[in-house]
């Protein structure tokens, strides 16, 4: 856009008449311009095509699997007919969809709630500069660096009902065995609160590293004028950090819409589908069973994306409004 | 203005494409088709066998009697279904392939696999239920290279101290008899797998066919008893909590545990039962009125993926019948811990290890999941009972309306 911007010829009729006229100085200006331009596009080419191959083409596709009515055979000979929004509406109407967005809506609103205050209080706390602080602020990231299927497998063992340690030491404190995993009840808490393990090392490392640009003299400045420590949270830290944790609880968004394995490990979105998310059923419609359903996987993929590119808009709106 | 546009820009794309790489639907095959003519590509979802185990030698050898190479490539048997369909989209289908048995039916839906008669591959000495699950309008697409099933384990230690008698056991009164002796001995009852995917419906047929249901009506009487019972053990206490989470690997761990009085488990436990440290035993699941109940039966087909050069089929041909001849069924069955899908090379297997026998008698009393045209429709049928064993055993719903609310899902969905 800025390149097209800059080289369009001059508008006014004299600088018309004299390009016309001569090609002199201005038309080598103008080759320059254009070779500079060439050049542009070759450095931008690599990144384009590989947008297109990897991102662009994928979602193309994905978008045309939801629009066609599969079946295995069509599927393998790749005729299968447009069928429009044959496929939304199967999945809109589907039992399986008003528990699964709701569980959505449940899972992504506190895992973020969580692992944005957690993360938060943890950054606020490692700014204060004391001994052990580096090492204690590694040890908080441990749960971002296990693979995920050893963080969901290590807590589907610890919240097993039968020989969990964590009904185990309930036991111990005389409260009574509570069937995290397995009951409808309360599957949807514990993959919560798994991820909401997970989620904290990175909120921290973001906000933390947020803090690092507040400046201290502000803080100084507060202490001097007679701010305690929360009016000092409240009034400097929190509203400067308000960029930081916008992108910080986008990302995390969007990581938390599509977190898939850590519930398939635990509960398979069940019993039944009280722990089902968009994520785990679009899984299990085009995986899940003997007899795959591309399409109305694609379907429900594909409102996921949608969401997420609503909230995405979102966040523009209010970071437009902010900064106008 | 223009910072904030391009900030924008790139949040949506931020956005749509770490989304898009969770979402979109991978049409890249790793596993390489058949191209080379001296090359033939074999696929297993024996991913525990590399090429120094007797399997996959075995694999390698039949190569050699038509004097080319079987090139292996072992893949996880979720995976393989999937894998199949997009290799056989790309046109690059390996030339045989391993996979398990009520996958058949959706394969042959796609219109992948080649009739065994085509390629001349005589199939009558395999035992009609083990084949069943491959058979299709009439037409055998595949062979299997063996047979298991589910059957009743159980701690002869537990079962002593209770003062129960295995042999008693032998319909579902005698059963839970049994169950509320274990129980009131303080010890734990049953265990098996009621998770929500594929193992769950498997697990729970040969108590639902036990008593007589049809998955053509999931809601019918026999189904109903079946699952009241399944919840029932739950409710009572002879079964733990954590069966809906149960894989029938997790279910074997509760069972090795040694608390437990039975397992309901597979032939491919029998090497670990061995080194449980416990005595054992093996009874036949009991059908709701006495007899063996019907279990489903496990275990993988030789198929023919369809190629376009058909002069490769004569070579494929000797590959398979390489794979299946008696004498490697016997290896190929004894490293699986499977039972032969043939007689003559189940007399064999009994012959040397008298432990199997009841193996082979759950065997016979076996059906394919697919069998009796069922096909394509088992695999939606099973999804609703799954759900509806989680369901009732969950408390969210009762065994009736929970079975109802199945078959009324899988007769839309069949449309």
């Amino acid at each position: 856009m800025t390149l097209a911007h800059t080289d369009r010829p001059p508008r006014s009729p004299a600088a018309f008449r004299a390009t016309h006229r001569t090609r002199g100085p201005q038309a080598a200006v103008r080759c320059r311009r254009r070779r500079t331009q060439l050049t542009a596009w070759a450095f931008v080419a690599p990144l384009v095509a590989y947008l297109a191959a990897f991102y662009l083409y994928p979602l193309y596709r994905n978008l045309d699997l939801s629009l066609r009515h599969y079946t295995v055979r069509s599927f393998v000979d790749g005729n299968a007919p447009f069928s429009g929004w044959a496929n939304f509406s199967q999945v809109l109407h589907d039992p399986t969809f008003w528990p699964a967005l709701t569980n959505t809506a449940v899972f992504t609103v506190a895992s973020l709630a969580f692992q944005y205050t957690i993360g938060l209080a943890l950054a606020v706390f490692f700014n204060r500069r004391f001994r052990l602080a580096g090492i204690l602020r590694a040890l908080f990231l441990i749960p971002w660096l296990l693979p995920l299927i050893v963080s969901s497998s290590t807590w589907a063992w610890m919240l097993n009902s039968e020989s969990g340690i964590v009904n185990h030491t309930l036991n111990l404190v005389g409260i009574a065995p509570v069937d995290w995993l397995t009951s409808p009840r309360w599957a949807l808490t514990s993959v919560i609160i798994a991820n909401i393990w997970i989620g904290v090392p990175f909120n921290l490392v973001v906000l933390y590293s947020g803090l690092q640009n507040v400046p201290a003299e502000l803080y100084e400045a507060a202490s001097l004028d007679g701010a305690g420590a929360w009016q000092q949270f409240r009034r400097i830290t929190f509203p400067l950090l308000r960029p930081v944790s916008a992108i910080t609880l986008l990302l995390g968004l969007v990581y938390t819409l599509k977190v898939f394995d850590l519930i398939w490990i635990m509960t398979r979105g069940g019993p039944g589908n009280s722990s089902s998310t968009l994520a785990t059923w679009s899984y299990r419609l085009g995986f899940g069973t003997l007899l795959p359903q591309f399409g109305p996987g694609a379907a429900v993929g594909n409102i996921l994306i949608l969401i997420a590119l609503l909230f995405g808009l979102l966040y523009i709106r209010i970071q437009r409004r902010q900064e106008a | 203005m223009r910072q904030t546009r391009r900030t924008a820009i790139a949040t949506v794309l931020l956005t749509a494409t770490a989304l898009a790489s969770a979402t979109a639907c991978s049409s890249g095959s790793t596993a390489q088709g058949s191209s080379d003519q001296g090359t033939f590509t074999f696929w297993d979802p024996y991913p525990q066998f590399d090429a120094s185990s007797d399997w996959g030698k075995r694999v390698a050898s039949c190569g050699t009697p038509a004097g080319v190479t079987v090139k292996r490539t072992a893949l996880d048997t979720t995976d393989l279904g999937n894998k199949a369909l997009l290799a056989a989209q790309q046109g690059d289908s390996p030339d045989v392939m391993l996979v398990d048995n009520p996958v058949v039916s959706t394969l042959v839906e796609a219109g992948i696999l080649t009739k065994m008669s085509d390629l001349g591959v005589d199939t009558s000495s395999v035992q009609q239920n083990i084949i069943g699950a491959g058979t299709i309008d009439g037409a055998a697409y595949g062979l299997p290279i063996g047979a298991n099933t589910l059957a009743l384990y159980y701690n002869k230690s537990v079962l002593d101290a209770a003062g129960v008698d295995p042999a008693s056991v032998t319909n579902w009164d005698s059963l839970n008899a049994a169950l509320a002796k274990v129980k009131a001995a303080g010890k734990k009852g049953i265990t098996f797998s009621a998770i929500g995917t594929e193992e769950g419906s498997f697990q729970f047929l040969p108590w639902f066919w036990g008593a007589g249901g049809d998955l053509t009506h999931l809601n019918g009487s026999g189904g109903v008893d079946a699952l009241s019972l399944w919840k029932g053990w739950v409710a009572d206490g002879y079964a733990p909590n954590d069966v809906l989470s149960n894989t029938q690997t997790t279910s074997w761990q509760e069972f090795a545990t040694g608390q437990y009085a039975f397992g309901e488990n597979g032939t491919w436990q029998l090497a670990n039962a061995a080194k449980a440290g416990f005595p054992y035993g093996v009874i036949t699941i009991p059908a709701k009125d006495g007899g063996p109940a019907p279990a489903p039966t496990g275990g993988e087909f030789v198929t023919v993926p369809v190629q376009k050069d058909t002069a490769r089929y004569a070579v494929t041909k000797q590959i398979v019948s390489c794979l299946t001849n008696a004498a490697n069924l016997l290896g190929t069955d004894t490293a699986l811990s499977y039972i032969a899908p043939t007689q003559a090379v189940q007399a064999q297997q009994t012959r040397a290890d008298s432990a199997l026998t009841p193996w082979v008698s759950a065997v016979a009393a076996a059906r394919g999941r697919t069998s009796n045209g069922l096909g394509v429709k088992y695999p939606v049928i099973s999804q609703q009972m799954w759900t509806a064993v989680q369901g009732a055993l969950s408390g969210s719903q009762g065994p009736q309306a929970a079975l109802a609310a199945a078959q009324n899902a899988a007769a839309n969905h069949q449309g």
